[in-house]
């Protein structure tokens, strides 16, 4: 079962990890605002990730973490 | 099983770039780098200066930092005071491609057994957007407003190229992180040229195309696209030089 | 006891560097000093040690912070128009807090000036010559010998202050030749925990920097270093007296100048006048003790400088302008006779300028 998660109060909101993507379960939250002051990113269906770490791969800040 | 995570030669110091830039990409890569072979407790980086000047807080190593342009010659004296260390210099366009010309040139002409990681991004990031060494042809910055006018403050200077000229270069390439793929193909150019230092094999540099979204005015997804479409054109990537592969293929 | 040999000037101080525990030597060919990167150049390959010349003086001294930073004695020479060039290197170096030793060899200038002897890189070297607020150690040898000792003593003193130290000699003295008595000498090289040596995974990463953007924290960086500048001060002035004991007249010259005061200041006491000299050997700290003694004593000053007055600035400062100070000076790589100092000297004990 693939696993991914934020740290969230890293997170720039940049969503470079959401272009990244190929399943498109990745949003910046609308509600929430971290430490930083950014809407950060999350995911928003677990169940659909492949664990293909393209976001944790194009994000520049180490905020992701991906286990499988 | 963990997939991914972050590599333990990063600190948990917060990068201070802006949102979107690759910078931070490039500094995960090359900490993964020192993972890999597992040298931490043997590297010394030598930060320059630009926005990369912290670079001192985020690399769990013994870090110096350089006046603008002079961080290869300070690696040499670290590298010259004891060659079991691992050295290596993390400079961005203007400090490399402008100021420190001359301290690039001679190191690779010397073939330092160091490790240059060369983040082009086209502009002067750290001072607000002013036209780079590597600014492309057109290319309109807080200094360049009409765009890089060649007839009369020149073209832009191709590092890889020029330095695959010399004799005493080993290995150059180029890569970019503007998506997954060269990502990766990045991340393999930095562990080698790493490794080539630890098997003291001789000098390498690698160049790696990298954002700037604020000071281009992109989205960070647009700066992507912009590097895509623009730099990769002008600065094609690949190896230029691999010296130590042309030794062992003879 | 060693044997006295005879050398150059610049021979001299590049053996003692050896001597002194310096296995790391950067350099860029200038005259009058080009002789130290030379015999560096023979002597390191067969010691282990590390001669390199760099692509420029800019070069050569950001490669001695990188040996410094390692924790590795280094050192660099040139002489006056490239030690502006390594300005901006020493500048990093006093903001790191690293040891290392710079000789400058100078000749005359400004611009690329001349080849022949000078002073007149005191300001620069005194006031520590590239940007912000920062001190050198500054030792000025006056023979061949002194050329050799001040380069142990530069090591020690750097090292125990953390701080970059120059050896501010001439071309006189870097050329000419003296018997000199060359002794291995066990530096008191201080510890270094401070030194990029690879943290093994054993300790937090070392880090040399001299960026602070926080003004509270910068300002706290530069007090500190000022307040270790004071116990500089206060324990480090060196000169030397000649005929001081009962001295109307004191001459103040360092170097090859002292040398030619020293034959005026006698030739004055042939005339009956009372004359004496007060050598500086540390031009920073400035022996400011000694003079302000001498003023108690001597109705007047001679400052004797291959410039055109620099130092003078200092022995006014250090004598609080109690005493009239005269000047004998030449420049442009002249050396004043011995004739010309007396004559300066006769003048200031008539009262005169």
């Amino acid at each position: 079962m693939a696993k991914v998660t934020f740290e969230k109060d890293l997170c720039k909101g940049c969503g470079l990890c959401i272009a990244a993507c190929p399943k498109k379960i990745l949003s910046l939250s609308t509600d929430e605002i971290n430490q930083k002051g950014h809407h950060p990113a999350q995911i928003d269906d677990q169940s659909k990730c492949i664990a293909c770490a393209f976001c944790a791969t194009m994000c520049p800040d180490c905020v992701i973490t991906v286990e499988k | 099983m963990m997939v991914f995570e972050k590599p333990k030669a990063l600190t948990n110091a917060p990068l201070h770039y802006c949102p979107g830039c690759t910078h931070g990409i490039i500094h995960r890569l090359v900490a993964e780098a020192i993972d890999s072979l597992d040298i931490a407790g043997r590297t010394i980086g030598v930060a320059s200066v630009g926005c990369s000047v912290f670079a001192y807080n985020y690399f769990n190593c013994d870090m110096v930092q350089a006046a603008h342009g002079r961080a290869p010659a300070v690696a040499t004296g670290v590298k010259r005071a004891d060659p079991s260390k691992i050295v290596f210099t993390y400079q961005g366009d203007g400090d490399l491609a402008s100021i420190g010309t001359a301290e690039t040139v001679h190191s690779a002409a010397r073939g330092e057994n160091i490790t240059i990681i060369f983040v082009n991004n086209a502009i002067y990031g750290m001072t607000g957007g002013q036209m780079a060494p590597t600014s492309l042809p057109g290319q309109v910055t807080q200094t360049s407003p009409y765009g890089r006018d060649v007839n009369t403050v020149g073209y832009p200077v191709r590092i890889c190229e020029l330095l695959a000229t010399l004799d005493g270069t080993g290995y150059v390439e180029r890569v970019a992180v503007n998506n997954v793929k060269n990502v990766r193909n990045a991340k393999r150019a930095i562990e080698k040229a790493f490794r080539n230092q630890v098997e003291g094999k001789g000098f390498s540099l690698i160049e790696v195309l990298s954002t700037c979204p604020t000071n281009w005015g992109k989205t960070p997804e647009g700066a992507l696209e912009w590097l895509d479409q623009n730099m990769i054109p002008y600065y094609p990537l690949g190896v230029y030089k691999d010296k130590f592969s042309e030794e062992a293929a003879k | 006891m060693a044997e006295k040999i005879l050398m150059k000037g610049n021979e001299a101080l590049a053996e003692a560097a050896i001597m002194a525990g310096c296995r790391h030597y950067f350099g860029y060919p200038i005259t009058p000093q080009t002789e130290v990167a030379a015999y560096m150049s023979r002597r390191m390959p067969k010691i282990g040690g590390t001669f390199l010349q760099a692509e420029s003086e800019i070069a050569a001294i950001n490669m001695v912070i990188g040996a410094a930073a390692a924790g590795k004695r280094a050192m660099t020479s040139s002489s006056s128009p490239g030690i502006s060039l390594k300005s901006e290197g020493i500048s990093y170096m006093a903001g790191c807090d690293l040891p290392a030793l710079i000789v400058n060899v100078q000749r005359g200038g400004p611009g690329l000036g001349g080849i022949q002897p000078s002073q007149s890189d005191y300001f620069q070297a005194t006031r520590g010559g590239g940007h912000g607020d920062y001190h050198l150690l500054v030792l000025a040898p006056s023979s061949v010998q002194e050329m050799a000792d001040l380069v142990f003593k530069g090591f020690d003193l750097a090292e125990k202050y953390r701080m970059p130290c120059m050896l501010l000699a001439d071309g006189t003295m870097g050329q000419m030749m003296e018997p000199v008595e060359l002794s291995e000498r066990a530096g008191e090289s201080a510890a270094k925990p401070w030194a990029l040596t690879g943290t093994e995974g054993k300790r937090r990463p070392n880090i040399i920097n001299s960026l602070a953007l926080e003004p509270q924290e910068l300002e706290k960086w530069n007090e500190d270093r000022f307040k270790r500048y004071d116990i500089v001060r206060e324990n480090e002035q060196m000169s030397e007296s000649y005929r001081m004991e009962d001295a109307e007249i004191c001459v103040v010259a360092f170097g090859i100048a002292a040398r030619v005061s020293q034959n005026a200041v006698d030739a004055a006491r042939a005339k009956g006048i009372r004359a004496g000299m007060l050598r500086p050997i540390t031009l920073w700290p400035f022996p400011e003790k000694a003079l302000k003694a001498a003023a108690d004593q001597c109705k007047a000053f001679v400052s004797v400088e291959l410039n055109m007055g620099q130092m003078i600035e200092d022995v006014r400062l250090a004598i609080e302008c109690k005493r009239p100070v005269s000047l004998c000076c030449r420049t442009g790589g002249m050396i004043p006779s011995p004739d010309e100092v007396l004559s300066v000297i006769e003048r200031a004990a008539e009262g005169g300028k």
